[in-house]
């Protein structure tokens, strides 16, 4: 089988879309962020997928590092947080952290 | 004595009584004697004015003194141009002379009052208010302007309203002021018309520039109409001030008063001002307005003579008395008889002040009581008092050797001289007419007061004489009613030295064509010559007539008194029995002629009647008007208020109410929770795409 841009941009999608549910479904703040790291690596595939069928040079290949160290990133900075909220809260439960709703 | 010095003398003797009042108003409460202050400065004020008379009379005889200052300017005015108002003092023979007569009556009057009013609670007040009044006369007076005099008017006016209601707890005593005050008014009104007249053509006020502008010709509106009608209109003034019919009826019931101020006041010297005021403008007078004032002095003079016939009370006696003789002064300027005029103006001051003050001292003595039906007998009591008011009744009736006769016979005289002239015989009867009922009344008077027994024994047992300071003022005034004081000659007067060194026949200022005949000068008086009065022809005529006159007044004084004799003393003729017989006639006397129910039923009823419906209009109309402009400010009001809580906040409460209802929809929205965001933003982006899709 011939591997071709529309395999990998149908497994980046599914991976985006369990990404989002698990970002939608997911009570516990840290498996949000899985979800959100889920949608990152969605990403990152399309912009390997491009670069690779694309004519893009590089661009996409130093995009998807980019992508991996903003995700490293963003996860020590996201951890902080939940963290910090469970400091404040004793609960990481999302659904219950609603006080900025008032 | 300068001229300089004379016209600060008068500035003196006028201020000096407005000094005592103001110093006996404002201290009378603190010091109990400060009303010899004010009798002082009264004192002072006849001693200076005893001065200036001789100074006068002796060096300027013939000299019109006066001086003025600018009091107001007003620069530029429309119709009129520059009005400068000058306020200024003549002193020439008449009022040096009055003057004097005023301060005379004026300390007199002081010094019967110290007793009088002993006791009264307001005893300074009352010093005070006269001397208001003897400050407000001397400025009538004194003045040589008529708004000057018009300013004094209004200010006698004032303190004769205060003195009639001295006693203002009575009820009579302050509606008799008020009446007096308002019934004046209507005679100033008058006056002030011609006074603005006068200004209007004339642009002054000093009777010296008036008089000296009619002299060039120069009359009101260019006619004699106008001048008879200005004229007579002043003399407005007079009957209103000097109660003439028809405005006579104040006097009477200006006796509410204390007897000293009706003495002063309503006898001697303000009602005079009346005569004083035609006394000045008599070179203006033409012919109709000369006739229109003695037709109103001769009825002045009749009507209340034939109401004092059958008064009872002492003073109204005397009031009516005194209006028919300021009549008798008026009638004599109406006919001309100028010099006479004022040689009654100033005996009558004197006896009848006499008469009054004489009055008070028997009020004084019966215990207030007027009624001279109560009286009777007080001869032996009080016999200065009888004898002082034998001297001033045989004065006012005109017997010989008083002064009554002198200026009497020179009215009588005059008048009859007038109707020899112009055929008007009428006022030459009425004056003899007038002479004999005066006789009669006055005796009669005397009669009942003084003569027979008494009617009220025991008020005739606590009567007894004044003391001193009652009875001197009596002493000196029927003193002055004998005739040396005025000419040596006690039936001629013509040759004394009132007639021809006090008081002159004035100058004429009107145009000969609106004079009487007689008063056109057909010769120029020669210099030193005897003078002559007006025209040869009134000379002469006034020579014939002074003969008839003399002997005729004299005749019906004695008749006069011969039949109040008869009728009271001698009750050969029961009064009581004529009153019944000519029972309508002597109603109509007592009455006093119905002029107070005539009056009260057209002018007072009138005036009342207009009044209420000018009320019924105010409350109705014009009180409609504001209350209906009020309930149509209220309703548009109203509605506003309901447009502004239906409409406007309706309006701003559905906005807020919308606002609140988005915010209830949207609010669902606002969950609070990440996931619910990320699902909507999801659906949202999966819209979008379906909507924006290229496809």
């Amino acid at each position: 089988m011939h591997v071709t841009l529309t395999h990998f941009l149908v497994v980046s999608s599914l991976l985006f879309c369990f990404g989002i549910y698990g970002i939608v479904t997911r009570k516990n703040a840290v498996m949000v962020l899985m979800g959100i790291e889920l949608i990152l690596n969605a990403s990152n595939i399309n912009f390997i997928a491009f670069a690779r069928f694309g004519n893009f040079g590089l661009q996409g290949q130093v995009f998807a590092l980019f992508v991996i160290v903003l995700a490293a990133a963003e996860a020590a900075i996201a951890l902080a947080i939940v963290l910090n909220v469970y400091k404040t809260f004793v609960n990481i439960n999302v659904d219950e952290i609603d006080s900025l709703r008032d | 004595m300068s001229e300089q010095l004379l016209i600060k003398f008068a500035v003196v003797i006028l201020f000096l009584p407005l000094l005592g009042f103001a110093v006996t108003l404002f201290l009378g409460k603190k010091v109990n004697r400060i009303f010899i202050f004010e009798t002082a400065a009264t004192f002072v004020g006849l001693v200076l004015s005893i001065l200036l008379l001789i100074t006068k009379i002796s060096s300027y005889s013939d000299i019109s003194i006066s001086a003025e200052f600018k009091w107001i300017d007003l620069g530029k005015v429309p119709v009129i141009g520059s009005m400068n108002i000058y306020l200024g003092l003549l002193l020439d023979d008449i009022s040096t002379l009055m003057i004097f007569v005023v301060f005379l009556i004026s300390f007199l009057v002081h010094f019967f009052s110290i007793d009088y009013m002993k006791g009264d609670k307001r005893y300074n007040r009352y010093f005070a208010y006269l001397g208001l009044f003897t400050f407000s006369m001397s400025g009538i007076v004194l003045t040589h302007n008529m708004l000057m005099m018009y300013i004094f008017w209004e200010l006698v006016g004032i303190s004769s309203y205060l003195l009639i209601g001295f006693w203002y707890e009575k009820k009579s005593a302050s509606d008799a002021g008020k009446k007096a005050f308002i019934v004046n008014r209507i005679g100033d009104l008058g006056m002030l018309a011609g006074l603005l007249i006068l200004y209007l053509t004339y642009n002054t006020f000093s009777f010296h520039d008036i008089f000296s502008e009619i002299s060039n010709g120069h009359l009101p509106f260019n006619s004699g109409f106008w001048l008879t009608v200005t004229g007579v209109l002043i003399f407005c003034g007079a009957i209103g001030k000097s109660a003439q019919f028809p405005l006579h009826v104040w006097l009477p019931d200006a006796m509410e008063g204390p007897t000293p101020v009706s003495a002063l006041i309503h006898a001697a010297t303000m009602v005079a001002a009346g005569v004083y005021l035609v006394v000045r403008i008599f070179g203006i007078l033409t012919a109709d307005a000369m006739l229109v004032i003695a037709i109103i002095g001769a009825l002045s003079a009749f009507i209340p003579a034939t109401i004092a016939l059958t008064q009872n009370d002492i003073k109204k006696v005397l009031a009516y008395s005194t209006i028919s003789q300021l009549g008798y002064m008026i009638m004599a300027l109406g006919v001309g008889a100028y010099k006479f005029a004022f040689f009654h103006l100033i005996t009558h001051a004197f006896f009848k002040a006499c008469l009054f003050l004489g009055s008070g001292s028997v009020i004084h003595a019966m215990h207030h009581e007027q009624d001279i039906r109560e009286m009777g007998g007080l001869r032996k009591k009080m016999p200065i008092t009888y004898a002082t008011f034998l001297i001033s009744s045989l004065a006012i009736s005109g017997i010989p050797l008083t002064s009554g006769f002198l200026s009497k016979d020179g009215i009588l005289s005059g008048s009859f001289a007038f109707a020899s002239l112009t055929g008007h015989w009428l006022f030459p009867f009425v004056g003899f007419l007038v002479a004999m009922m005066t006789a009669f009344y006055m005796f009669r008077l005397v009669i009942l007061t003084f003569h027979g027994t008494p009617n009220n024994k025991e008020k005739y047992d606590h009567a007894h004489e004044s003391s001193f300071a009652m009875v001197m003022p009596l002493v000196v005034l029927s003193a002055l009613s004998f005739f040396f004081w005025y000419t040596p000659n006690p039936m001629n007067p013509d040759d004394g030295w009132f007639y021809s060194n006090w008081i002159k026949t004035p100058e004429l200022h009107t145009p000969e064509n609106v004079r009487f005949d007689f008063m056109k000068s057909d010769v120029t008086p020669v210099p030193g010559d005897h003078e002559i009065m007006f025209s040869e022809s009134y000379t002469s005529a006034l020579h014939h007539a002074h003969g008839i006159s003399a002997i005729l007044s004299l005749i019906m004084a004695v008749l006069g008194i011969l039949l109040a004799f008869t009728m009271y003393q001698w009750k050969k003729i029961n009064a009581d029995r004529l009153a019944e017989k000519f029972k309508p006639l002597y109603n109509f006397s007592l009455n006093k002629w119905y002029f107070d129910e005539l009056y009260d039923k057209t002018f007072v009823a009138g005036t009342l009647a207009l009044s209420r419906f000018i009320a019924w209009f105010d409350l109705n109309v014009v009180d409609g008007v504001v209350n209906g402009s009020a309930a149509v400010t209220k309703a548009v009001s109203k509605f506003t208020g309901k447009f502004d809580n239906v409409v406007i906040d309706g309006l701003v409460n559905l906005t807020a109410y919308f606002s609140g209802f988005i915010g209830l929809v949207l609010r669902r929205f606002q969950t609070g929770k990440v996931q619910t965001y990320i699902i909507m933003v999801i659906f949202s982006i999966v819209i979008l795409l379906f909507l924006f899709r290229s496809f």
